[in-house]
């Protein structure tokens, strides 16, 4: 029995988001479904790698802190619960939530999981090209960390259909976690790809939470959006042909119209013909986005094609190190101050033999993320230094030098900061579809 | 004066790999052709001499009187291997909103 309106939140927009605008979604927002998108492509390397360190690990960090809060408001009101905070240990999130729900009470509560992301395996048997760069998957070697493929929403709905609370998942592509329930509530069929690309497009509205409701938009005096601080997240209401309503809490902040829901649509699309998905190239040349009340608009007029014979795989790799570097210089001269400093620097890396592969020298309110070569003397910049280096002592180095500028460069540096991270960088293959397979596996509380 | 982009347009940026991408919405749809005009993938180019894409792709959304701009290899190798402070680029759109437009 499929019903005829389906209404589905967004809860996180990243792993890192804010948590109180989902348990008002839940608590107010008389949802069905409400999805966590917390998965960014290089956080599974990350999740693998903590995986690698403790067996137990490896799924989003904030999976026990944001289900405990979550749960006891969700199960209540049969809002179910769909994320991809599975990363690379879906098995053991989804016995966590198990055990949280059995603290909390809830007996019987079914959490799935979604397996078959991880083709790891596969990928260091094989030789695959890479879609991003020259060379193939073998050229990295032993410095592999993951590989994950991008499921689409099949798995989620098996998982809905065997009757999961909360469903956890893996790699998926991010739409998929909207486009399973609604392929599930509302009867749509996979080869339908018309509905499988408006489906694409509702998911990608929301999948970033709060920028279709104003976030990443405001620009004041231009466009203004009112109380950032408590920004509401949207949820949609979709009916069986496919017509979304988007809104959010009364009350809350943030801003939908049609200036904040188009931005959201083409935001990361490439060709909007065809937007590559595992289940479906979506086209969103003729969405039409009408705003229909305060805080309302409705979208409808996504369509789509065939998807791909392959899905899309991102591989995870160490990639050395990366060493930084920063100090501050003032008033008349900074610039001038800031560049000797860049020059001393360089000098010094050469002298000490320091093995740095790459190195970038900014002036932080000059040059640092500005590419027009605007130019024009500051009141204060801040010198920073990044190099790229494959052993950690000489991205050390870097970071050492730039802290000696103090008693060594020139006159009235201060603030030094500096730091040193392992780099984990992402590459992407494709794998054909016949060798990847969602399976689901349920707990329950 | 002509004016600049930003009393015209607003802007969306986002990344993929080392690919960067921005949006631009006119803020009325009877600006749209002059949006259209003034986003050229070589006024674009030149508007950003410290970025160097290998290659600059435009694709016009009439019904949303929207342009999608594709910057490939404009990211240092993208957000993941790049050494700049924006290595998504986010901030890349909000710099073309001063691109001078053309004269009516």
């Amino acid at each position: 029995m499929t019903r005829s309106t389906l209404r589905i939140g967004a809860g996180a927009g990243f792993s890192g988001d804010r948590i109180e605008p989902a348990l008002d979604l839940i608590e107010h927002g008389d949802l069905d479904y409400l999805a966590f998108e917390c998965l960014a492509e290089r956080t599974i390397g990350l999740a693998q790698a903590a995986r690698a360190a403790d067996p137990q690990a490896g799924f989003d960090p904030l999976l026990e802190t944001r289900m405990r809060r979550a749960l006891p408001l969700a199960a209540p009101r049969g809002v179910r619960i769909v994320t991809n905070m599975g990363a690379a240990n879906t098995l053991g999130a989804a016995r966590k939530v198990t055990e949280i729900a059995r603290e909390l009470g809830l007996s019987g509560y079914r959490t799935a999981a979604v397996t078959g992301d991880d083709v790891l395996d596969l990928v260091l048997a094989g030789d695959y090209p890479l879609i991003d760069r020259p060379g193939t998957s073998r050229d990295l070697g032993d410095a592999i960390v993951s590989a994950n493929a991008y499921l689409g929403a099949q798995g989620i709905v098996m998982a809905l259909s065997q009757g999961a609370d909360t469903v956890i998942t893996g790699r998926v592509c991010d739409p998929a976690l909207f486009l399973g329930p609604l392929a599930h509530e509302l009867g749509w069929s996979f080869d339908d790809h018309a509905m499988m690309g408006q489906g694409t497009v509702i998911g990608h509205l929301l999948e970033c939470a709060g920028q279709v409701c104003g976030g990443y938009f405001a620009d004041p005096g231009v466009k203004d959006v009112p109380d950032l601080a408590r920004l509401g997240f949207p949820y949609a209401d979709v009916t069986r042909d496919g017509v979304a309503v988007l809104g959010k809490l009364a009350g809350s902040g943030g801003r939908i119209d049609a200036a904040t829901v188009k931005e959201q649509l083409l935001y990361e699309i490439l060709d909007p013909a065809a937007y590559l998905q595992a289940d479906v190239s979506a086209d969103f040349r003729h969405v039409r986005i009408e705003q229909t009340g305060p805080d309302r608009v409705r979208v409808s007029g996504g369509t789509g094609a065939p998807a791909p014979d392959k899905l899309k795989v991102s591989i995870a790799y160490h990639d050395g190190y990366v060493g930084e570097g920063q100090i501050s210089y003032a008033g008349p001269g900074a610039a001038a101050r800031g560049r000797l400093a860049i020059e001393i620097i360089r000098e010094r890396l050469r002298i000490i033999g320091a093995r740095v592969e790459e190195l970038r020298c900014d002036l932080i309110g000059m040059d640092a993320v500005d590419r027009r070569g605007a130019g024009g003397d500051p009141a204060e910049v801040r010198v920073r230094i990044a190099g790229r280096a494959s052993c950690v002592q000489a991205a050390t180095a870097i970071g050492a030098e730039v802290e000696a500028l103090y008693t060594n460069g020139p006159m009235g540096g201060g603030g030094v900061t500096r730091s040193v991270r392992q780099v984990l960088a992402v590459a992407s293959t494709l794998i054909a579809r016949e060798l990847v397979a969602p399976r689901v596996h349920l707990e329950i509380a | 004066m002509a004016g600049i982009l930003r009393d015209i347009a607003h802007v969306r940026t986002g990344d993929k790999g080392d690919i960067s991408q921005i949006a631009v919405f006119a803020l009325r749809d009877a600006d749209y052709p002059r949006v259209l005009a003034a986003v050229t993938p070589d006024r674009v180019a030149a508007h950003f001499p410290g970025l160097r894409p290998r290659l600059i792709r435009r694709y016009e959304l009439p019904a949303l009187a929207a342009v999608n701009l594709v910057l490939e290899g404009a990211l240092q190798g993208g957000v993941t291997r790049s050494l700049s402070l924006d290595a998504h680029g986010k901030t890349l759109g909000a710099q073309l909103l001063d691109l001078p437009l053309l004269p009516e």
